[in-house]
């Protein structure tokens, strides 16, 4: 008999480019690897506020200010949407928040390491959120509907950051001898992290398969890393800038760069807790979380009071 | 004083106001209580900061010696700005947030609702734009005050606390100078005298609704006309305006 909640009708609409709902059957695996996924790309949105905010309260000029206020509100904002598409696979915000504290959920390694100078704004938004839109513009054909629809709002915006970003590189690269050299220095430090944001080869990725199949992940890490060296290098190469890889070749053939050997070993020291500001990215946030404790508790309680009061009167 | 340099002290006091604050919101990116908070409080900073740009720009503009926004904002000394003394006092826990929020955009919202009609060209369309923008910092600073007020016996006690702490800052929110008395002469300035008794009242209501007590009125703090102020605002300015200062040279 046909049975809608089976797993290979499950995998039927799949193959045929269906997009499941929220309410829709899926395999337990499909919704813990989407609530992983999901919640681990949420936390990383609201992780990445704090390296750029280190820098708004010194932000250069109005202008800059203010389109960095943009973009970390923008983060901010991605963070909400994020947390709302995993809550539709029935897990809440508090439960995240707390899986996040407790190092059960991850965010993006690239969030361990320290913003050291302004320029490091522009490489963040330059070379971090250009990675991050590599990805995310394969996610938005992603499996399953919300995060889908997600990822097509966020593109738009992470698009916009990408350019503001570059646009601070290409301004310090224009100006004076120390400019140069602070867009140098974060260039030199935040090139590699960004490359190992896409993880490991494809031939040591853990959970891909399942996800390749599932449809939630389109595109392998390594067919969307080569795509961001693709595009990025000539970029830099437009600025001035040097890629710090003495190994980079274009193959004319095939139109792909070729690069040196990524240093694996400090991307597991970091996903291991030992990058620059673990430790710090984290306290952070349970600290601003548990000294915001006494506000959650009081909005709380007055809407019970007000709720009370109305039962009351009817 | 000429009118023109009535202006320019005008412009500069009202930018200065926004600068500062909204640099004292900024600092509250990623602390908020809750992320809805972050992008609230977020968003406010950049009103302010949009405002300010348009307010120091128009300053520069009057005093026509070829400088920017930016060089008023990043270049003049500590003595040299006229914000009040409230926007610059510390966040403090979310409950003195909050408070000096109320405080303040009850005052801007009238203020500026008065500013509208302005002579001037400029301040009444910056007025315009503003006061819509203010009308939802206000909407929000009250919805909290109001939840935290009435919410639990801590936040009460939080909330009560912030605004015995705040209120010596108030009074200094309707000091007229020489600056206001000849603007407002010209139909320029806004007449703070009206607006202290309608402030006075709006707050009172939205304390009691709060559940909370009005504080008796003691001494003002007072200084900032005259460019005296906390030792907050040093503090403030060397973050501020640190690359502005190590690179002189340096376009951003």
């Amino acid at each position: 008999m046909y049975n809608e909640h089976s797993d290979a009708h499950f995998q039927m609409r799949i193959d045929k480019g269906e997009h499941i709902e929220a309410k829709d059957y899926m395999p337990e695996n499909y919704r813990k690897h989407l609530i992983r996924q999901i919640s681990q790309h949420a936390n990383s949105e609201v992780i990445g506020m704090q390296p750029e905010g280190n820098w708004i309260t010194r932000a250069p000029s109005l202008r800059a200010k203010q389109i960095l206020l943009a973009k970390i509100q923008d983060e901010g904002g991605h963070g909400l949407y994020l947390y709302c598409a995993a809550e539709t696979l029935g897990v809440s915000r508090v439960e995240l928040i707390e899986n996040l504290h407790e190092g059960k959920a991850k965010y993006s390694n690239i969030f361990n390491y320290p913003a050291l100078n302004w320029a490091d704004i522009g490489a963040i938004g330059w070379l971090v959120d250009g990675a991050a839109i590599v990805n995310q513009v394969s996610l938005q054909r992603t499996s399953y509907g919300p995060y889908s629809r997600a990822m097509v709002r966020i593109c738009k915006e992470e698009s916009f950051h990408q350019r503001q970003g570059y646009e601070i590189m290409a301004k310090m690269m224009k100006g004076t001898k120390d400019q140069q050299a602070m867009a140098q220095d974060a260039m030199n430090r935040w090139w590699w992290p960004a490359l190992m944001m896409f993880g490991p080869h494809d031939t040591d990725s853990p959970h891909s398969s399942d996800a390749v199949k599932w449809k939630i992940k389109r595109e392998t890490n390594d067919e969307l890393r080569q795509k961001f060296i693709d595009k990025t290098i000539p970029q830099a190469e437009l600025i001035g800038l040097k890629v710090p890889d003495g190994k980079i070749k274009l193959n004319e053939k095939t139109g792909h760069y070729t690069i040196g050997e990524i240093n694996w070993e400090e991307f597991y020291r970091v996903i291991a807790g030992h990058g620059p500001c673990n430790k710090q990215r984290m306290e952070h946030h349970i600290k601003f979380h548990e000294e915001g404790a006494w506000v959650r508790k009081a909005a709380v309680a007055h809407k019970q009071k007000h709720l009370k009061k109305e039962l009351q009167t009817v | 004083m000429t009118t023109q340099e009535a202006i320019y002290k005008y412009a500069l006091r009202l930018g200065d106001n926004s600068l500062i604050l909204g640099h004292r919101l900024s600092e509250l990116c990623s602390r908020g209580p809750i992320l809805e908070e972050d992008l609230a409080l977020t968003n406010i900073s950049l009103d302010m900061i949009g405002r300010t740009q348009a307010l120091l720009k128009y300053a520069a503009e009057i005093e026509g010696k070829g400088k920017t926004e930016d060089d008023l904002a990043y270049r003049r000394p500590e003595n040299n700005y006229y914000n009040n003394l409230i926007t610059e006092q510390p966040n403090g826990d979310f409950a003195h947030t909050i408070t000096r929020q109320l405080f303040i955009s009850v005052f801007e919202y009238l203020f500026y609702s008065q500013l509208e009609k302005s002579k001037d060209e400029t301040l009444s369309a910056i007025a315009k734009k503003t006061v819509k923008e203010i009308k939802y910092h206000m909407q929000h600073a009250t919805d909290w005050t109001i939840r935290l007020g009435d919410g639990t016996e801590e936040s009460h006690k939080r909330m009560q606390k912030a605004v015995n702490d705040l209120w010596m800052y108030t009074g200094e929110l309707f000091e007229m100078d020489e600056v206001d008395t000849l603007l407002f002469r010209e139909g320029i300035s806004a007449d703070l005298i009206p607006i202290k008794a309608q402030w006075q009242n709006d707050i009172k209501i939205i304390l009691i609704e709060a559940t909370l007590t009005l504080p008796e009125d003691s001494f003002m703090q007072t200084g900032s006309k005259q460019g005296i102020h906390t030792e907050n605002l040093g503090h403030i300015l060397a973050e501020m305006q640190y690359l502005q200062r190590a690179y002189p040279d340096a376009k951003w």
